[in-house]
């Protein structure tokens, strides 16, 4: 594991207050910029040098990138919100539950008070060995330490691993997807608006990349759409410290009823893949089907199939295919903490 | 420019990881300048064939040639486009990527990776056992034809030997894809071991990592160099004055004529009585 030091290496820092001041110095620096959002990952990377940018851009004086406005019966969330505004907005509670129960279960209060949304569906994996410092895959390498006969990969990914195994660590992240949220993303070339089940980038499409964003890009908002205002919303977050952890797998579910039949559905799995998995054949599996015991089973067998386990995460199937059983089932979601 | 990529082991090490990307454009545009540069040159070229009127002598002292004279049987017209679709497929999922074409390539990559392995091993044993196998290969016994074939690009009508079955560029291009063709082919055999396949247990421990960056960098050295060779192979294909040997390698076959006014009769017999002539075509 790298050593955390206690001077970070010097970098020449940028507090633009606009976006376009922002965008231009991404631009300008290309390749070799940090954009720091609430910088709880980003000292990480900086103390652990593992991140030598000759520049590093804080968002945080661009109020701009802050708020939460209601737009077309949806939301428009500023990137730099904190985790915790989005927790405590009383549309984000009346409409998007589903999106206030995972931000709810995003690491510890003082992380939710600094962190921000736009960090959290932006932040980079947790494998360590890539965190370690060691040029694998995602590092511009040759090979995935985590993906080895003998390497300790109980965190790592049971779908869609190309040659990296690492997974999407975000909690909000399935949520998003599963409300069909789109991601505003602005450059010098101008503002492009991306559907968040696009924004997430598997190792098959880049390597090194957990996201579309590119060099010279900026995530400015959220847009949450209406289309699944006020459904009936699960989401559940399984980890091995109940204070303050990552997930070792999460689903989201998002669940249009009609009676007691279920008319449309959207259903996500995280940190079981390195983008939030999309369960698109468990949703068309159960659209109409009534909401019991026995459609809950079937969508937790369909949920699971193509696995393919490591030597430490086998224990993520039968995970993952409860959690989706409890996410048709509707089990109350865990209690919120603050 | 950085030519080589370099990256740290777990235990410290500086480690060769991969060839830098950059050699991809420098092949592409050496491709693009080389068809560029010969296609100008062509305009102004002097080059000496065989004269209408020798021909014309030689045909008529050739009857007994047939009219059709199989160049390349239906194997090794298979063998070709079955290696040139897996050699296209190979090159555009490796390379378009790179060029921010963004797309799932590594299955198609190793897929066409075996395909142009499995045609190689073919060829390798037809071309051994069922062909002229000397017919391709270069050496010594060429440089009067070189010399011959120099002055006539100078506009020199001189009276030096003209090719065998394979024009002289044609084996030397042969010779260059071998390299190439043989070390992209072994090293990804190497690397198909770090991917997930059906054929083997991944384990990317197969190789040190010496052994590793050695195989990538081969790889990496040997794949953009066909980028070079496989623009000017396209090139030479579709030139006007080249088509007639393309279209042998659709049809099969050249006329009594094309094979009097461009090969040496002495350096590649063909029969003289049947359609199809006899001897290794």
């Amino acid at each position: 594991m790298a050593v955390i030091r206690d001077i970070i290496p010097a970098f020449e820092l940028f507090q633009p207050a606009t976006i376009d001041d922002a965008v231009r110095l991404a631009d300008k620096y290309r390749d070799d910029y940090w954009v720091l959002a609430g910088g709880l990952d980003s000292m990480d990377w900086l103390k652990d040098r593992l991140r030598r940018p000759k520049a590093v851009i804080d968002l945080s004086r661009i109020t701009e990138l802050v708020g939460i406005k209601e737009a077309n019966g949806g939301l428009e969330i500023g990137a730099m919100t904190p985790i915790t505004q989005v927790v405590n907005h009383p549309v984000v509670k009346e409409k998007f539950g589903l999106l206030r129960e995972a931000a709810e279960l995003v690491a510890s209060p003082q992380i939710r008070n600094q962190g921000t949304l736009g960090g959290n569906v932006s932040q980079d994996t947790r494998c360590w060995y890539y965190r370690g410092g060691w040029t694998c895959y995602r590092a511009g390498g040759n090979i995935c330490y985590a993906d080895t006969p003998t390497a300790i990969n109980r965190e790592h990914a049971i779908f869609d691993a190309d040659r990296c195994v690492a997974v999407s660590p975000s909690d909000t992240a399935p949520a998003l997807v599963a409300l069909e949220a789109q991601m505003v993303v602005r450059s010098t070339r101008g503002e492009r608006v991306v559907n968040a089940a696009d924004y997430f980038v598997g190792p098959g499409i880049d390597i090194t990349r957990m996201n579309v964003l590119q060099p010279g890009d900026i995530l400015t908002a959220i847009r949450i759409p209406s289309a699944f205002a006020g459904a009936q919303f699960y989401f559940e977050k399984v980890r091995d410290r109940q204070v303050w952890d990552f997930p070792l797998v999460n689903v989201a579910s998002a669940l249009k009823m009609s009676g007691n039949t279920i008319s449309d559905a959207r259903i996500v799995v995280g940190a079981v893949s390195a983008t939030p998995k999309r369960l698109a054949n468990v949703e068309a599996a159960i659209k109409g089907k009534s909401r019991d015991e026995a459609t809950a089973d079937m969508a937790g067998k369909m949920a699971v199939e193509g696995a393919t386990t490591l030597r430490y995460n086998g224990y993520k199937v039968p995970l993952m295919r409860n959690l989706v059983k409890r996410a048709i089932r509707g089990v109350p979601a865990p209690a919120v903490t603050t | 420019m950085d030519f080589l990529k370099w990256g740290r082991s777990p235990w410290g090490e500086w480690v060769l990881t991969h060839v830098s990307w950059n050699l991809f454009w420098a092949s592409l545009y050496a491709g693009i300048l080389f068809f560029l540069a010969h296609a100008s040159y062509m305009l102004f070229s002097a080059h000496r064939k065989r004269s209408s009127a020798e021909t014309d002598a030689m045909e008529a002292s050739r009857k007994d040639l047939p009219e059709r004279i199989e160049r390349h049987n239906l194997t090794a017209r298979l063998f070709h486009w079955v290696m040139a679709a897996s050699m296209f497929v190979l090159l555009f999922t490796a390379f378009l990527p790179i060029a921010g074409v963004k797309f799932p390539w590594v299955q198609w990559h190793w897929i066409a990776g075996i395909v142009l392995v499995a045609s190689i091993l073919f060829h390798i044993v037809h071309a051994s056992f069922f062909l002229d196998f000397w017919s391709i290969w270069v050496g010594p016994k060429d440089i009067p034809e070189f010399k011959a074939e120099m002055l006539r690009e100078l506009g020199h009508d001189v009276p030096g030997p003209k090719p065998g079955k394979y024009p002289l560029g044609n084996r030397l291009y042969h010779l260059a894809l071998v390299v190439t063709g043989l070390a992209v082919s072994i090293t990804g055999v190497l690397m198909l071991k770090s991917v997930r396949t059906p054929f083997f247990v991944r384990d990317p421990y197969f190789l040190s990592d010496v052994g590793r960056g050695v195989t990538y960098v081969s790889h990496g050295l040997a794949g953009t160099g066909l980028v070079g060779l496989i623009i000017a192979h396209v090139y030479f294909a579709v030139r006007p004055e080249k088509w007639w040997i393309t279209k042998s390698m659709i049809l099969g076959w050249i006329t009594r004529r094309q094979y009097l006014e461009h090969h040496e009769p002495g350096r590649w017999r063909v029969g003289s009585t049947s359609a199809k002539p006899a001897g290794r075509v």
